[in-house]
């Protein structure tokens, strides 16, 4: 379980994480959802120890993340996929490559390692790209490639940084049933996004972060229905003065 | 500062992680450096003949001019001038690469996957670069002196007799390690500098491009600071 205690992140004066407290339970997709720079992907990285909070703690299987040194950090990376907003894929390296690189790192044999490389390009509908390289790949690819990258290490928790911005619908709509045939497999995922089509589809709790620390949550159905202004605001993509002038 | 030598010995330490990418990098930065090396060192060849022979004339031997090229070349212009020529080319290259990776999170994408940049980014370049700058360095030598010699058969007044008279009669196998070590050590602070240059990239195409000019002008200060400090330590 993945637990977020009072975590305060400022760079500057520039305050963005203000006491946000957050639990993600097992097995489920848990979707942030916020706007631009209200520390969505702050918060997802302060979860895998890319940033350290300025206060309070991050939990991850009940290891504070904070007090770990390289081996912890790197033991805890093994159990959490992280799948980039523009996939961050080794513009040098193949596909498979890029895929088996995390692989490696673990110790895992060649055979075992190509036949992860073909499950996972084969989860994510891209069998038969081993060999090209991320220029070759349109956005859509790219981002489903982060997720192969992802999902071929196993891991218990996925986090998932904007991962329809930018996509057709289309695309969108096969990145979402991604994310629930990953959920399914029992991976629990983490969701940043300000896409609330997707939010809707793949979440099974909904958070709206706001102002440094989460402001509502519930399930699709209750986020939905919700009379809070600021989160009817965001739902309706309602501009800034509008929320104020209510 | 402790941290920083904490976290790079931690680097070396991962040898597994570096060593396999040793090699790539001995090709690209080194072998693929050569003819920018050889290009640099004919011309300081025949520059260094001309010159000697313009300083000499009338006032010492003319096979002095052999002297005179063998040693600036391998004790002084080589090293320096490689390294300066190679601060551009592989520094900007290391902290253009580098610089890209942060600022499109690949640098983060190697972290989640249980890489430590600098064992898997910095060590196995400086390593490379360690290692090959004195090889490039040797090629240069080599065709300075070369250079030198054919520019003092042909347009100067002096046999290859003569030439390699003065070659041999100051050298001292000194002058050639000496200039090799020095190589080395640019080519360890030429690498260091654009990986760290690089790591430090913020921002877009104009935080790489500062990085990239940083890199540069530091390589080359460092091969200039490095360049004293062996002199003093070394002479």
């Amino acid at each position: 379980m993945i637990v977020l205690d009072g975590v305060c992140k400022a760079f500057g004066p520039r305050v963005i994480l203000d006491g946000l407290t957050l639990d993600v339970p097992d097995g489920r997709n848990t979707v942030i959802i916020g706007r631009s720079g209200s520390g969505k992907s702050v918060t997802l990285r302060c979860i895998v120890g890319l940033l350290q909070p300025d206060a309070g703690a991050v939990r991850v299987d009940d290891v504070v993340v904070g007090e770990l040194d390289r081996d912890g950090l790197t033991a805890l990376r093994s159990r959490i996929g992280y799948v980039f907003q523009f996939a961050a894929l080794f513009d040098s390296m193949t596909v498979a490559e890029n895929i088996a690189l995390g692989l490696t790192r673990r110790g895992i044999d060649a055979p075992e390692i190509a036949e992860r490389v073909r499950e996972s390009l084969a989860l994510v509908d891209l069998a038969g790209t081993e060999a090209k390289y991320p220029a070759e790949l349109s956005g859509g690819m790219r981002k489903r490639v982060g997720i192969a990258r992802a999902v071929a290490l196993r891991p218990r928790y996925i986090l998932y940084d904007e991962p329809t911005t930018g996509l057709d619908p289309m695309t969108t709509a096969t990145m979402d049933e991604l994310m629930i045939r990953t959920r399914d497999l029992g991976v629990t995922g983490v969701v940043v996004s300000h896409d609330m089509k997707s939010a809707f589809a793949v979440g099974d709790r909904i958070a709206m972060l706001h102002q440094g620390r989460i402001h509502r949550m519930g399930s699709a159905d209750e986020m939905r229905a919700s009379d809070d202004p600021v989160v009817r605001a965001f739902i309706e993509g309602r501009p800034d003065h509008a929320v104020a002038a209510r | 500062m402790g941290r920083w030598t904490l976290g790079a010995t931690r680097a070396l330490g991962d040898v597994s992680i570096w060593r396999p990418l040793v090699i790539g990098h001995m090709r690209r930065l080194g072998v693929d450096s050569i003819p920018i090396a050889i290009f640099i060192a004919i011309f300081t060849g025949i520059v260094l003949a001309l010159l000697a022979s313009y300083i000499f004339t009338g006032a010492m031997p003319l096979y002095m001019v052999g002297a005179l090229v063998g040693k600036t070349v391998m004790m002084e212009l080589g090293p320096v001038l490689t390294g300066m020529a190679l601060a551009g080319r592989v520094g900007a290259n290391i902290a253009a690469e580098i610089g890209t990776m942060r600022v499109t999170e690949q640098v983060d994408a190697l972290e989640t996957l249980g890489y430590d940049p600098r064992s898997y980014l910095v060590v196995p370049r400086v390593v490379a670069a360690t290692l090959m700058f004195p090889v490039i360095t040797a090629f240069a030598v080599a065709v300075g002196v070369l250079a030198g010699w054919v520019t003092s058969v042909n347009l100067l007044d002096l046999s290859s007799v003569e030439f390699l008279k003065g070659l041999r009669l100051f050298y001292h196998f000194k002058d050639l390690w000496f200039g090799l070590v020095k190589s080395a050590s640019f080519g360890a602070a030429i690498a260091l500098m654009g990986s760290l240059r690089g790591l430090a990239a913020r921002g877009g195409a104009e935080g790489v491009g500062e990085a990239t000019t940083r890199a540069v002008v530091l390589g080359c200060e460092a091969i200039l600071v490095l360049d004293a400090f062996w002199a003093v330590v070394l002479l």
